[in-house]
């Protein structure tokens, strides 16, 4: 009775309750949700973007948005990946001796705050870049400039004609690849210095101004076909056409980049029409979006290559016959018809695919009784065990799983220490690690690149002043070392890439590195998007030819 | 005599007066002690924390020259202690130093992203309260029938399903679906150039700005990780009020107040329910708390940036002011939210009041 009771005048007060929550999430029902008609949405995690500055940023994500709204004196050809084309020159010769390269800009061109492009802004971007030394100014002040002669070797000679100096002669390939990187991205210098902090000169810093760093961080200054408008870390980037673009104006009037980390959310979002773009998508979420009628894929190889390196401080590691021995251990098919589909193709030389002088050769199979046979040869019958940092991320933890239980049918003991990303590679750069599995993406879109990360190696010493990848795991390589300066200095593209050939021979045979494959980018895009392309490296992910129906 | 009668009472509010002044000193000490073993904690655990924060800020692929600059410009190099006294010096003035990986002040960073996540919370603790209490009240009510059951099966996914599952699930199912809200994120891509915030609560600064449609598209996209940390604050609610009303309805008083004849109505929310909504409002109050921290996966799986996230991001990357400083501020939340809880004791039971 008296339960009942309460029952009887609860009931109404509990229906309400869950048919107000009803009324309240279906009353604002949005069917299907589309973007503007003119605005690209992209759901990214774009949170490795820290600056918006070409002269410091360094990530992926952010080449792609400097990539997008600067220019540079040359660009990628992403036609011919091997070769350049003019971005704000127009044309450049390079003097016999092959010191000297002159620029002669495109006339009239201006940048997206309507300032005219002069080589007064060129000269003045190498000067700033060299001046305030961030992480990839290495790529210019490896041709030998320094804060006190870059006003001599980067020079305006009149507004149109700008004049670099190289130290050595060069192959122009390189110097000229060099150039098409973010960092070479041209700047307002009107604009910026409008922003510019006085600074008092001290031994590290010997300026009187911050060249506009800290305004850069945040802000704009350049002549690409977008310009960025908005950024806020973790969350959001807003780009908006450039109307004082030289080229062919794009077709969308702005492209937003929304924060989203989880591929599932991605793919929901994109399903929904909330995103006109998921980049992040994992295997499974990609097959998904394949297999819908309403949604394509795009994808490009990129410059990053995944491998295991030996830590050559430790003397097992260090004999030849296990080096290669570990190569016959991995089991590249099964790797790459399952954790990598789609996300990566199997490759075992160092160089990407597409670059100068790339080899194409996949020699090595999963081969127990080869590797066995190699290991008794170097004294290693019964095995042995050894640690393995891995960074909990997918697909890096499934291939170090599979390589744990391969190496284990020929006696090897892996013991795999799991970490975050940062963790892992403090412990890498220390070499303080048996084994280690990591990423390697081009610095720049040159064979030499890699090349100096995989086979040079000048000082082995702990306190180095370049610690190249051969380093960190300490392989000491003198003749390679020469090896890698020699190509840098062949002037035929033709003999050139010879040279890098032979050094990723070598590399196959004998390095500590077990090359394991070559990153795929991908993105799940809606149907009406047309023009959609990625590039071989993320400053190269035009934005500039989509549309959308 | 007449002295001494006049001067007692003056002498009595003296003592009260000098007990009071005594018990705010002592509060304040607490606070301070509870803030500096905060921070203390937090800075050597950052430090111990086997990542270079340098990396941080140069990545991978800086020269050697660059990365020794910036340890020296980051005083790295300094003795553990004076790097601890610096920060704290700065905290003192009001400086919680800039994020490595924001590049912004981290107070700066932390305006931004915690009112999106006590937004989420509070929506979520009012979904949790509004309909776990009257749950907990009926399953008390009628204990061990088939509605006690239900509400504690309710209670017991809520409690152990993975929030992360659970959100996918419901952004599936709502989202993506039937369409009945709008997906992750905090307000859709077509107002982010009409719609300025003011205070950082979207819901209200769309209120203030009398932008209907911006409400209507806000409330759209809390209302399901609202739901979602709503339901398992209803859980905890829900199981909690149960266990108080239980208790409240074996009092005396309750037989007392049937044997006058008032109506159950009465005995249930008038006089039972006031009793148990002292501990639950401790109850409530611990896991609003537990909600302003930021739920790092909700905050993950809707892309909802706040201070969950922020916080994790920023300890992955070794990123230690805007650790500390999240730390800082949540620290505050707690403190806060344990004085608002004292106060509102003593609006709900007289006892408490006359001392």
């Amino acid at each position: 009775m008296k339960s009942e009771n309460i029952t009887m005048r609860m009931r109404p007060l509990l229906a309400g309750a869950a048919f107000s929550l009803l009324l309240v999430s279906g009353g604002m029902a949005p069917a299907f949700a589309e973007t503007p008609a003119d605005t690209l949405v992209e759901a990214w995690a774009i949170d490795d973007t820290i600056t918006l500055d070409p002269a410091e940023s360094f990530e992926l994500s952010p080449a792609e948005f400097i990539g997008n709204a600067y220019d540079m004196l040359v660009r990628l050809d992403i036609n011919d990946t091997t070769k350049v084309k003019g971005g704000i020159a127009d044309s450049w010769t390079v003097s016999d001796d092959g010191l000297t390269y002159t620029f002669k800009l495109k006339p009239g061109i201006k940048f997206a705050s309507g300032n005219p492009i002069t080589a007064e802004d060129v000269a003045w971007s190498f000067e700033r870049v060299v001046k305030l030394d961030k992480s990839p100014a290495f790529i210019l002040t490896q041709f030998g400039l320094t804060g006190d002669n870059v006003a001599e070797k980067a020079k305006a000679v009149d507004d149109g004609t700008f004049v670099f100096t190289v130290d050595k002669a060069y192959a122009p390939s390189f110097v000229l690849n060099c150039l098409t990187a973010t960092v070479g991205a041209v700047l307002d210098k009107k604009l910026v210095m409008e922003h510019a902090e006085a600074t008092t000169p001290n031994d590290e810093y010997k300026y009187d101004t911050d060249f506009g760093y800290a305004w850069m961080k945040t802000h704009y200054a350049g002549s690409g076909p977008f310009s960025i408008r908005d950024w806020r870390a973790n969350e959001i980037v807003v780009m908006e056409r450039n109307e004082n673009y030289y080229g062919d104006k794009p077709a969308l009037a702005r492209v937003i980049y929304r924060h989203v980390k989880e591929s599932a959310t991605q793919r929901l979002m994109l399903e929904a029409g909330d995103v006109d773009v998921a980049r992040n998508l994992e295997p499974g979420d990609l097959e998904a979006v394949s297999k819908n009628p309403d949604l394509t894929t795009a994808s490009a190889a990129k410059g990053t290559v995944y491998y295991i390196s030996l830590n050559q401080k430790n003397e097992k590691l260090a004999k030849p016959e296990v080096r290669e021995a570990f190569k016959y251990l991995v089991d590249y098919d099964a790797i790459g018809s399952t954790l990598l589909k789609g996300v990566g193709e199997v490759r075992q030389t160092y160089q990407a695919k597409g670059v100068l002088g790339a080899l194409e050769e996949n020699p090595y199979k999963f081969d127990v009784a080869k590797a066995k046979e190699l290991l008794e040869k170097a004294g290693l019958k019964d095995g042995f065990s050894v640690t393995f940092d891995v960074r909990n991320t997918q697909p890096v933890t499934g291939i170090a799983e599979s390589f744990q239980q391969t190496a284990a049918q020929a006696g090897v003991k892996i013991e795999i220490i799991p970490g975050d990303g940062k963790q892992t590679l403090t412990k890498y750069r220390a070499r303080n690690h048996d084994l280690y599995i990591g990423q390697w993406g081009m610095d720049y879109w040159d064979p030499n690149s890699n090349a100096e990360a995989f086979t040079s190696n000048p000082d082995n010493g702990d306190d180095a002043s370049l610690k190249t990848l051969a380093w960190r795991n300490a392989w000491d390589i003198p003749e390679l070392t020469e090896q890698v300066k020699a190509a840098l200095l062949e002037r035929d593209s033709d003999k050139r890439a010879e040279l890098y050939k032979k050094l990723q021979q070598e590399a196959l045979e004998t390095s500590p590195f077990v090359m394991l494959y070559q990153q795929i980018e991908v993105a799940g895009v809606r149907g009406n998007v047309k023009g959609y392309k990625l590039g071989p490296s993320f400053d190269s992910n035009p934005l500039a030819p989509i549309s959308k129906d | 005599m007449s002295m001494s009668e006049t001067q007692r009472p003056a002498g009595r509010a003296n003592r009260r007066a000098r007990a009071r002044l005594k018990a705010v000193a002592g509060f304040l000490l607490v606070v301070a002690t509870t803030y500096l073993g905060l921070v203390a904690v937090t800075f050597f655990i950052g430090r111990v924390v086997p990542i270079d924060p340098v990396l941080a800020i140069v990545g991978d692929r800086a020269p050697a020259r660059v990365v020794e600059r910036v340890r020296l410009e980051m005083g790295l190099d300094l003795p553990y202690y004076q790097q601890f006294w610096l920060y704290l010096k700065g905290v003192l003035q009001g400086n919680f130093g800039t994020s490595v990986l924001t590049t912004n002040p981290v107070m700066t960073d932390i305006r931004r992203v915690f009112p999106a996540t006590m937004e989420l919370a509070t929506v979520g603790t009012v979904i949790g309260a509004v309909i776990g209490i009257p749950l907990g009240v009926l399953a008390a009510v009628r204990r061990g029938s088939v509605a006690d059951q239900v509400v504690r099966i309710v209670g017991l996914i809520g409690y152990s399903v993975p929030i992360f599952w659970l959100g996918l699930l419901a952004l599936l199912v709502f989202y993506a679906r039937l369409g009945w809200t709008s997906g992750p994120g905090r307000i859709d891509v077509v107002f982010e150039y009409t719609f300025t915030p003011i205070t950082g609560f979207y819901l209200l600064d769309a209120i203030l700005a009398r932008d209907w449609a911006v409400f209507r598209d806000v409330l759209s996209h809390i209302i399901l990780p609202a739901s979602l940390l709503g339901y398992f604050s209803m859980a905890y609610v829900s199981r909690m009020t149960r266990s108080f009303m239980l208790n409240e309805l074996g009092q005396e008083y309750i037989v007392a107040a049937r044997a006058k004849g008032l109506s159950e109505t009465r005995i249930i929310w008038g006089h039972a329910l006031r009793n148990a909504a002292v501990p639950l409002v401790t109850v409530i109050a611990l896991s609003y708390a537990g909600l302003l921290e930021g739920s790092v996966l909700t905050e993950t799986v809707f892309a909802w940036p706040g201070l969950g996230l922020y916080i994790t991001n920023s300890l992955q990357n070794a990123d230690m002011n805007a650790v500390l400083g999240g730390t800082i501020v949540i620290g505050s939340v707690f403190i806060a939210i344990n004085l608002l809880s004292d106060v509102l004791y003593r609006m709900l039971d007289p006892r408490t009041r006359t001392r």
